[in-house]
C-alpha cells in the first residue's frame, strides 16, 4: 500500500478512556474501553494497553461483548457503524452501516438484533432502535431494518438498561421511569415529583437492573438510590430508598449473581450494598476522583470504576484495588502550558487538581503525578482550592518552576512560586524553594533562561502588578549559615516599565537578551546588567505572544498582537522586519531548529503554518487542522533525527509538533503531526493557504509598495521535481558503492509496483498540465516554492529521461532479485 | 364586615400526652387510641377521621395495650388489670385483675372467644370472653422472663409470644410451648443487654415477624422455627409492628420516628414465590413510634410526639384526592376552652386541673391589623385541682362568670365564683341524678345548667343562690344510647340543642321542657352546633365539612341551606382536614356566621353569593388589593382568615 505522501494529523493519545463504561472480558483478563476513535484493549493484571481496535472514523460510543461468542466484541461509533471485532488479535470481522448517528452503545445483542441508542436528527430526539443482523457472509453489511423500541429516551446511556434476561428494558428520562416488557409489548411509566419537601432532587441519573430478580435500581440527583419492585403493576408498584451519597449517584451496577449493588458518585467512594440487606454496606474510599461508571466482570471477580480524571480502577471483588489504568488527566482546563520535560521527554501539564502530570507520549501512558500543591484535595463542588497555573522547565530539565494560586471569594489572591530541583537519586523533583506571594497579582508569564552555557540559572516571572522579577539561585553561605541549607532561590531584580502590565516574557536562545512585553510595548533587557536595551512597539494593540528566533534566526523577535498582527522585529536594526495580519492563537518556536509554528484561528477551525522568520514563505501550512481554537501545543524533540528529504516535512525531522485539540465535547486528544512514512510517493497537491495567498499578494504588491515588511530581494528558487531530486540523491550515496544497498533500494521500490506506476503516470500528467499554467503560478504554489537549494536546475527533457530510467528499473530489478 | 377586637390568648399551655397504644377495628372502621395518661380516644375513620369519643384517663392507669373484640374494647396496663370500656357512657365498665404482675400485652383470637394477656411473671393467661364479663380460663406454660408481645395465629390454635431474647410458640389448646426461637442480641455494647421482642405478628402462612430492641425485623418460619430473614431497620428499637388485613404489607415503627414498610411481593414478575422485601420508609414523627395500625389504605402511626399520623399508601388510594393526603392530628376535636362572655373570663380544661383567667383589657382604638396597647394584662385567677384520681372529662363556666362546673367519670362538682374578691365555694348540695356528665352547658342567663347524661339525655338543673335544684331530664325520642358530645343553649333561653355521636341533633324547648324537633339525621357526625340569637336558625357543621342551617320555627332547612346544598361547597373547603370546632354569630350583622377550626377563622356572609367551583377560595388578600367596585364582584360568602395560630375556641 502506498501511503499518502502528505503530512498527516494523527490522534496520538490522551483520549478519554472514561467516556463510556468499559467492558471486562469473560476470562477477566482484558478490559476493553472506548477511547476516541478506537477501542483499547488493556490487560487487567499489568495495566498495559495490549492493542487498539482501529477502524472507526468517528467517536466510539460504546463497547459490548457478543453474548454468543465470548471472544468477539461489538463497538459502535458516531460514524454510524457497528463493528464486530475479535478482540484477542484485533481483527475486524463485520461492519454494519446505519444511516443515522449511533449515539450510544450497544445495549443488548440477541441472536438476531442489536439494540442501539440513536439520535434521530429529523425528530430531534434519542431513540432506542433494534437493528436486525442480516445473515450474510459479507464483511460489510448494511442494515435496513431499524425498528424503534423506545422513543424519547434520555441521552445518557446509563439511564437505559436491560432487565432480567432481556425480558424488559428500563429507561429513565428526567423524573420518569419507563419499563417496557418485550413479550407483552407493554410499557409502564412511573413518575416522581420534581423535588420533595426536604429539597432533594428526584431526577434519575442512572439505572441498573437486578440480574435475577425483578428489581430496578435508580440513582438520583440527591444521592438517593431507589429500588423499584412490582413494576408490572400500574399502581401497586413499590420502591424502597437507600441513601448514603450526598450528591448525585452517577453509576449503579449489580453484581452478576445479584447479591450486591455497587454505587458510586462524586464522593469517589465505591459503595457496595448487600441486596436485601441494605443496611450492611462496604465502602472503598479514596479512589481519587469522582466515579463515572462502574462495571463488573461477567464472573463477578473484578469490578472496575471509571473516574472523571480519565482513570479506570480495577478492583477485586474483595474490595481491594488491584490495578489502575490512567489516561491523560484533563481537569476543567489546562492552565499550564504543554511542556516537554527535557529529561524524560515526557509531556508535562496540569492534570489532577494540584498536580503536574508527566505523560509519556510514545507509550500514551501517564508516568507519574508530581504533587505541587501538597494539600489534600476536598471532593466538593464549588470549593476554591489551590491550582497549578504555571510551570516551566529550564533547558537541562534540572529545575522546575511552578506557580499555584487560589482565589477565594472576597479574599486576596494566594500565590506560591515553587522551585523544584531534580534529584538524581530519586529521579524525581524535590522542592527546593517556596516563595509565597512572589507577586502582588496574578503571574502572567514565567520563563527560564535557556542558555546552556551559563553557570547561573535565571527565572523571570511577570505579573499583573506591573513588575517582572528575576529570580536567581543563590548559594550564599553568609545567608544560610548552617550547612544543611543548600542553595536556594531569591529575587535578583525587579523591573517595571511605565507602570504598564507585563504580559509575556521570553529569553533569547543564548540567554543574552530578555524580551518582556508591556501591553503594546516590547522591551528588550540585558539580563547581565539589567539595563533596558531597547523598546519595540507596534501599536495599537497589546502584544499577546513573544518568541525569539533560534539558531540562524536568533536575531529575530516575533510577536503577535491582539489586533491579529504577526510582527517580526530584527534586533540588529531594532526595526520591524515584516508583519502580516492574521489571527494567531498560538505561536511557538521549535527549540532545535529555526522553525516556528503558528496556529491561526479562522472561521471556527484552526490552520497551522510552519515558517522560518527569515523566510517569507511558510515551510508548511495546513488548513483546518482541527475545528475550534488550538491553545496548547508543543514541539517535542525526537529521540533520533529523521532523514527526511522532502522539504515540506523537513521541519519534522528534529522534533514533532503535538497539540491539544480544543476541549470540544467530543474528544480532546493530543494530536501529532507525522511526517509521511514513505518517501517514495510524493504528492504535492497541498492546498493553497491563506497564508500563501497573503504572502503571495505581498509579493505581487512588492513593486507597488516598496515599504512592505517583506524583504524584496528574495526570489523564488529554481523549480524542480522533488521526485527526481530524490532519485538523483539516493543513488548518489548508495548505488555505486554496494549491490547490497542496491537490493535494499529495489525492495523499497517493490512495495507496490502497479500503483506506483499509476502514480507516476498521474504526476507526469499533472506536470504536463502544470506546464500550461506556469504563468499563473499561484494555482500550484508548491511547485513554485519547492526547490532543492543545492540541486541544479533540470530541463523538462532531462526529467522525462530520468523517469524513463526509473520505469526501466522496475521491469528488470525484480527479476534480478528472484534469480 | 364588622370590626372585632381580637384577644390573643397565649397562656393556654395545653400539652397533649404521648400515644401509647392503638387498635384498629376494621369492621367498624374505628381506631382506639390510648394515651400515656390513660385517656382513650375513638376515631371514626369512616367519618373523616373525626374524634368521636374521649374516655378520660385516671391516675395510675397506664394503658399498655388495646384490643377490640367485635364492638367491645379491652385494655391492659402495667397496673396488672384488664379493663373493658363502656363506650356509651365513656367510662370503664369493669376491671379484672390478672394476678400476673404488670400486663404488657393483650390479644384476642380472631374468633373473639379468648383473650390472651402476657404478664411480667412469664405467664400467658387466657380469659374467656363472656357476654357481660371476661373469665379467667387457664395459664399457658409459664416461662422465665416477661411476655412482651403476643400474636394469635388466625386459626386460633397457636399463639406466638415475644419475650426477652426469644420468641415462644404455644399451642393454644394444650398450653404447651412448641417452639423456642432465639433472637440474636445486638452487636457491640448492647451485646450484654438482653434483647426485647417488642412486637410480634403471626401470619396465616405460619410466618412470624418480630421486631426487637436490637433494631431488627426478623421473619421466621413458624412451622420449623427457623429464621428466614433479618432486616436491620434501625440502630435502636423496633417498637411496633402492624400487618394489613390481606397480609401483603407490614409496617414497623422504630424509636427513630420512622415507619418502615415491608411488602410481600414476588421477586420475579409473574411468579408465585413471594418474599418480604423492605420497601418504603416514612418519617413523620420526631420521636418514638409506639403504636401502629395498618388500615386498608393507610398506615396510622402515633408515638411520643403525641401526633396521630395517617399516612395513605399511594398504591391503595386514588392520587390527588382527599384520601391521598397525609393527615396529622395533634389537637382534640372538641373544645377545651370555655368563655364567660359578659365577665371576660376564660376557663381552660386540663386533665388534672382547671384554670380561670381574666382577659386583658385595652382602651385603644386602632385600624384593622393594629395591635392595641394592653392596659391590663391577662391574669390567672384560679387554678382548681380536681379531686379523686379520675381526670376531668368536661367543664363549663357560666356566662356571667358566677358558676363553674366540671365533671369526671365518677363525680360532678359545681362551684360558685365571687369575681370581685376572687373566692370559690363548692356547692355542696347537688341533685342525686347529677353524678357525672359528658358535656356541660350553662344557660345564657346563668340560671340553668345542662348536663348530658347517659342515653343522650340532658339533665336540667336550676341554679339558685343557696342551692341548686333538679328540674327535668330531657330525653330524645330516638332512644339512642350514644353520649351527647355537643350542647348549645340559645341566647334567648328558649332552645337547647344537643348532638350525639349517632349524628342526631335534637332541639328542646326549654319553656315547655320537652323535645321540640329533631333535625334530619345526616350521615356525618356534627362537630359544632349553634342557634342564631335572632332568627332561631340552628347551624350545624359536620365532620365532612358540610354546613346546614335549620329553621327551628319552620322545622325545616332554610333557603340558604338548600341553596348551599344544591350548589355544593367549594372543593377547597371540603379538602380541609380539621373539623370546625365552634360556630358563632356576629351580633352586629345577623347574616354573618363565624366558624373556626384549629387553623383558620371563617366568616360566612349569607348575603353574598356562594363561591363558584372555579373562583379562588382563599381570596381575602387579593380582595384587599383590588379597588372597591371589583372587590364586590370577586367577593363571595366565605371569608377566611388564617392569621391566627391554632384557634381553639
Amino acid at each position: 500500500m502506498v501511503e499518502h505522501g502528505d503530512i498527516r494529523v494523527v490522534h496520538r493519545g490522551g483520549s478519554k478512556i472514561n467516556f463510556r463504561e468499559p467492558v471486562i472480558t469473560h476470562d477477566s483478563r482484558y478490559l476493553l474501553c472506548a477511547s476516541g476513535e478506537c477501542v483499547k484493549v488493556f490487560s487487567t493484571s499489568t495495566e498495559e494497553c495490549i492493542h487498539d481496535l482501529r477502524g472507526h472514523t468517528g467517536l466510539v460510543t460504546g463497547v459490548l461483548l457478543k453474548p454468543s461468542n465470548h471472544l468477539q466484541v461489538y463497538s459502535c461509533s458516531a460514524d454510524g457503524t457497528v463493528r464486530l471485532w475479535d478482540y484477542t488479535d484485533g481483527i475486524l470481522i463485520k461492519v454494519q452501516l446505519d444511516s443515522c448517528i449511533v449515539f450510544a452503545p450497544v445495549f443488548a445483542v440477541s441472536v438476531i438484533a442489536v439494540i442501539i441508542l440513536v439520535w434521530k436528527a429529523g425528530h430531534n430526539l434519542f431513540q432506542l432502535v433494534a437493528v436486525d443482523l442480516p445473515q450474510s457472509g459479507d464483511q460489510l453489511v448494511e442494515a435496513r431494518e431499524l425498528s424503534a423500541v423506545l422513543s424519547d429516551v434520555s441521552s445518557n446511556p446509563a439511564a437505559i438498561v436491560f432487565g432480567r434476561g432481556g425480558e424488559y428494558i428500563a429507561s429513565a428520562n428526567g423524573l420518569h421511569l419507563e419499563v417496557y416488557f418485550f413479550k407483552k409489548q407493554k410499557s409502564y411509566r412511573f413518575s416522581l415529583k420534581e423535588d420533595n419537601k426536604k429539597g432533594g432532587k428526584n431526577t434519575v441519573t442512572c439505572v441498573a437492573c437486578h440480574p435475577k430478580d425483578d428489581c430496578i435500581a435508580t440513582g438520583h440527583e440527591d444521592g438517593k438510590i431507589r429500588l423499584w419492585r412490582n413494576f408490572n403493576h400500574k399502581k401497586e408498584y413499590t420502591y424502597s430508598t437507600l441513601h448514603w451519597h450526598h450528591s448525585a449517584v452517577s453509576s449503579l451496577c449489580f453484581t452478576p449473581e445479584g447479591t450486591n449493588l455497587l454505587s458510586g458518585g462524586m464522593e469517589s467512594v465505591l459503595v457496595q450494598w448487600r441486596y436485601n440487606q441494605e443496611s450492611e454496606r462496604d465502602f472503598l474510599p479514596r479512589l481519587g476522583s469522582a466515579i463515572t461508571h462502574i462495571t463488573v466482570s461477567p464472573d463477578g471477580a473484578l469490578f472496575c470504576t471509571s473516574h472523571s480524571d480519565n482513570k479506570i480502577t480495577i478492583i477485586q471483588s474483595c474490595v481491594k484495588v488491584s490495578a489502575v489504568i490512567q489516561g491523560l488527566v484533563k481537569g476543567e482546563s489546562v492552565r499550564t502550558d504543554m511542556m516537554v520535560d527535557p529529561r524524560s521527554k515526557s509531556l508535562v501539564l496540569n492534570g489532577k487538581p494540584g498536580h503536574l502530570q508527566f505523560y509519556s507520549l510514545p507509550r500514551d501512558k501517564l508516568l507519574y503525578n508530581l504533587d505541587i500543591v501538597q494539600q489534600e484535595y476536598i471532593h466538593e463542588s464549588g470549593l476554591e482550592q489551590f491550582e497549578v497555573v504555571k510551570a516551566a522547565f529550564d533547558a537541562s530539565g534540572s529545575w522546575l518552576a511552578t506557580v499555584e494560586e487560589r482565589k477565594q471569594k472576597d479574599a486576596e489572591l494566594e500565590l506560591n512560586l515553587k522551585l523544584w530541583a531534580f534529584d538524581e537519586q530519586t529521579q524525581s523533583f524535590v522542592l527546593n524553594t517556596t516563595i509565597s506571594a512572589p507577586h502582588e497579582a496574578r503571574i502572567t508569564a514565567m520563563c527560564f533562561c535557556h542558555a546552556t552555557d551559563s553557570q547561573t540559572t535565571m527565572l523571570v516571572s511577570t505579573s499583573k502588578d506591573g513588575h517582572f522579577k528575576a529570580w536567581q539561585l543563590v548559594s550564599d553561605r553568609a545567608l544560610y549559615r548552617k550547612a544543611e541549607f543548600g542553595p536556594s532561590w531569591s529575587c535578583d531584580f525587579v523591573g517595571a516599565y511605565h507602570g504598564l502590565v507585563p504580559e509575556c516574557c521570553c529569553f533569547s536562545a543564548d540567554g543574552s537578551l530578555l524580551a518582556v512585553s508591556f501591553q503594546e510595548v516590547v522591551t528588550v533587557w540585558s539580563p547581565a546588567s539589567w539595563e533596558l536595551l531597547t523598546t519595540l512597539s507596534q501599536p495599537p494593540k497589546a502584544v499577546r505572544d513573544l518568541c525569539f528566533g533560534r539558531l540562524s534566526c536568533s536575531k529575530y523577535l516575533l510577536g503577535t498582537t491582539a489586533n491579529n498582527l504577526l510582527c517580526c522585529w530584527n534586533l540588529l536594526t531594532c526595526s520591524l522586519e515584516w508583519s502580516t495580519s492574521m489571527d494567531i492563537s498560538l505561536l511557538l518556536a521549535d527549540p532545535l531548529t529555526e522553525n516556528m509554528a503558528a496556529f491561526c484561528c479562522q472561521a471556527g477551525s484552526t490552520d497551522l503554518f510552519v515558517f522560518k522568520p527569515s523566510e517569507p514563505r511558510p515551510v508548511f501550512s495546513q488548513k483546518a487542522v482541527c475545528s475550534g481554537k488550538v491553545t496548547r501545543a508543543v514541539f517535542a524533540p525526537r529521540e533520533e533525527m529523521l532523514e527526511s528529504c522532502e522539504e515540506s516535512s523537513q521541519w519534522l525531522n528534529h522534533s514533532q509538533l503535538y497539540f491539544l485539540t480544543p476541549d470540544l465535547p467530543v474528544f480532546p486528544d493530543i494530536v501529532i503531526f507525522l511526517p509521511p512514512p514513505f518517501k517514495l510517493v510524493i504528492d504535492d497537491s497541498v492546498a493553497m493557504t491563506p497564508f500563501y495567498l497573503l504572502l503571495g499578494k505581498h509579493r505581487q504588491q512588492e513593486d507597488a509598495d516598496p515599504l512592505s515588511g517583506l524583504s524584496a530581494e528574495r526570489r523564488p528558487l529554481p523549480q524542480c521535481s522533488v521526485a527526481i531530486k530524490e532519485l538523483l540523491q539516493t543513488p548518489a550515496h548508495v548505488l555505486p558503492s554496494t549491490s547490497f544497498l542496491c537490493s535494499m533500494f529495489v525492495q523499497s521500490l517493490l512495495i507496490s509496483e502497479t500503483k506506483h506506476v499509476e502514480e507516476e503516470m498521474e504526476s507526469e500528467k499533472e506536470e504536463e498540465d502544470s506546464e500550461g499554467e506556469m504563468e499563473s503560478s499561484t494555482q500550484r504554489p508548491e511547485q513554485a516554492s519547492l526547490g532543492g537549494q543545492a540541486a541544479p536546475a533540470l530541463t523538462k527533457a532531462q526529467l522525462r529521461e530520468l523517469k524513463r530510467v526509473k520505469k526501466l528499473d522496475h521491469s528488470w530489478f525484480p527479476g534480478l532479485l528472484h534469480s | 364586615m364588622g370590626e372585632f377586637k381580637v384577644h390573643r390568648v397565649r397562656f393556654f399551655d395545653y400539652m397533649p400526652t404521648a400515644i401509647r397504644a392503638m387498635a384498629f377495628n376494621s369492621r367498624t372502621e374505628r381506631l382506639a387510641l390510648a394515651r400515656a395518661d390513660g385517656a382513650l380516644e375513638i376515631f371514626n375513620f369512616a367519618d373523616n377521621y373525626f374524634q368521636e369519643k374521649v374516655i378520660p384517663g385516671q391516675d395510675g392507669r397506664a394503658v399498655e395495650a388495646l384490643c377490640w373484640v367485635g364492638q367491645r374494647l379491652f385494655s391492659a396496663g402495667l397496673n396488672g388489670e384488664i379493663t373493658e370500656y363502656d363506650l356509651e357512657n365513656l367510662r370503664p365498665r369493669y376491671t379484672v385483675e390478672a394476678y400476673g404482675g404488670p400486663i404488657w400485652t393483650i390479644s384476642s383470637n380472631s374468633q373473639g372467644t379468648l383473650l390472651a394477656v402476657g404478664c411480667e411473671d412469664g405467664t400467658v393467661k387466657m380469659f374467656e370472653i363472656l357476654e357481660e364479663r371476661i373469665q379467667f380460663q387457664r395459664n399457658l406454660d409459664r416461662q422465665k422472663g416477661r411476655i412482651i408481645s403476643l400474636s394469635w395465629h388466625p386459626s386460633g390454635t397457636l399463639i406466638a409470644a415475644g419475650m426477652m431474647d426469644m420468641i415462644r410458640i404455644f399451642d393454644a389448646e394444650t398450653g404447651r410451648a412448641t417452639h423456642r426461637l432465639l433472637v440474636e442480641r445486638g452487636v457491640g455494647a448492647s451485646k450484654s443487654k438482653e434483647v426485647v421482642v417488642w412486637s410480634i405478628v403471626f401470619l396465616s402462612d405460619h410466618t412470624i415477624v418480630s421486631g426487637d430492641s436490637a433494631g431488627k425485623v426478623q421473619i421466621w418460619d413458624g412451622v420449623t422455627g427457623t429464621l428466614v430473614r433479618t432486616q436491620l431497620v434501625t440502630k435502636w428499637d423496633v417498637l411496633a409492628l402492624s400487618v394489613s388485613n390481606d397480609e401483603s404489607s407490614l409496617v414497623a415503627g422504630t424509636s427513630e420516628g420512622t415507619v418502615v414498610q415491608f411488602q410481600f411481593i414476588s421477586s420475579t414478575v409473574g411468579q408465585q414465590d413471594k418474599e418480604w422485601v423492605r420497601t418504603r420508609t416514612f418519617k413523620n414523627h420526631s420521636h418514638d413510634v409506639r403504636a401502629l395500625a395498618h388500615t386498608e389504605t393507610a398506615v396510622v402511626s402515633g408515638g411520643m410526639d403525641t401526633q396521630l399520623v395517617v399516612r395513605p399508601l399511594l398504591d391503595k388510594v386514588e392520587k390527588n384526592t382527599q384520601e391521598s393526603a397525609l393527615r396529622k392530628m395533634t389537637l382534640p376535636h372538641r373544645s377545651l376552652v370555655c368563655c364567660a362572655k359578659k365577665a371576660g373570663l376564660l376557663l381552660f380544661q386540663f386533665p388534672d386541673h382547671l384554670e380561670l383567667w381574666r382577659l386583658g383589657e385595652s382602651d385603644g382604638h386602632g385600624k384593622p391589623g393594629d395591635s392595641l396597647p394592653v392596659k391590663r394584662k391577662p391574669e390567672k385567677l384560679i387554678q382548681l385541682k380536681r379531686k379523686g384520681e379520675d381526670h376531668i372529662c368536661c367543664s363549663a363556666l357560666s356566662p356571667c362568670g358566677g358558676w363553674l362546673a366540671y365533671s369526671t367519670v365518677t363525680s360532678f362538682r359545681l362551684y360558685r365564683l365571687q369575681n370581685n374578691n376572687i373566692s370559690i365555694t363548692k356547692v355542696s348540695k347537688l341533685p342525686k341524678d347529677l353524678r357525672s356528665a359528658h358535656q356541660l352547658c350553662f344557660s345564657p342567663d346563668s340560671s340553668k345548667l345542662f348536663a348530658s347524661s347517659s342515653h343522650s339525655s340532658v339533665i336540667v338543673v336550676a341554679l339558685n343562690q343557696p342551692e341548686c335544684k333538679y328540674l327535668h331530664t330531657l330525653k330524645p325520642k330516638s332512644g339512642s344510647r350514644q353520649p351527647v358530645h355537643l350542647l348549645f343553649a340559645s341566647e334567648d333561653g328558649k332552645w337547647l340543642a344537643t348532638a350525639n355521636t349517632d349524628c342526631e341533633i335534637h332541639v328542646y324547648n326549654l319553656d315547655k321542657l320537652k323535645l321540640h324537633c329533631t333535625v334530619p339525621v345526616y350521615s356525618s357526625c356534627p362537630t359544632a352546633i349553634a342557634i342564631h340569637p335572632t332568627t332561631s336558625n340552628l347551624v350545624a357543621v359536620h365532620a365532612d365539612q358540610q354546613i346546614f342551617e335549620f329553621s327551628l320555627v319552620q322545622k325545616e332547612y332554610t333557603e340558604w341551606s338548600r341553596k348551599l346544598q344544591k350548589q355544593g361547597l367549594h372543593s377547597l373547603w371540603l379538602e380541609r382536614d380539621t373539623p370546625i370546632t365552634h360556630v358563632a354569630f356576629n351580633p352586629q350583622n345577623p347574616a354573618h356566621i363565624i366558624l373556626h377550626d384549629t387553623f383558620m377563622f371563617c366568616i360566612i356572609d349569607q348575603s353574598l353569593p356562594l363561591p363558584e367551583a372555579k373562583t379562588p377560595f382563599y381570596n381575602q388578600m387579593t380582595l384587599r388589593s383590588l379597588p372597591e367596585p371589583q372587590r364586590i364582584i370577586h367577593s363571595h360568602a366565605f371569608k377566611i382568615c388564617k392569621n391566627f395560630q391554632v384557634p381553639l375556641y
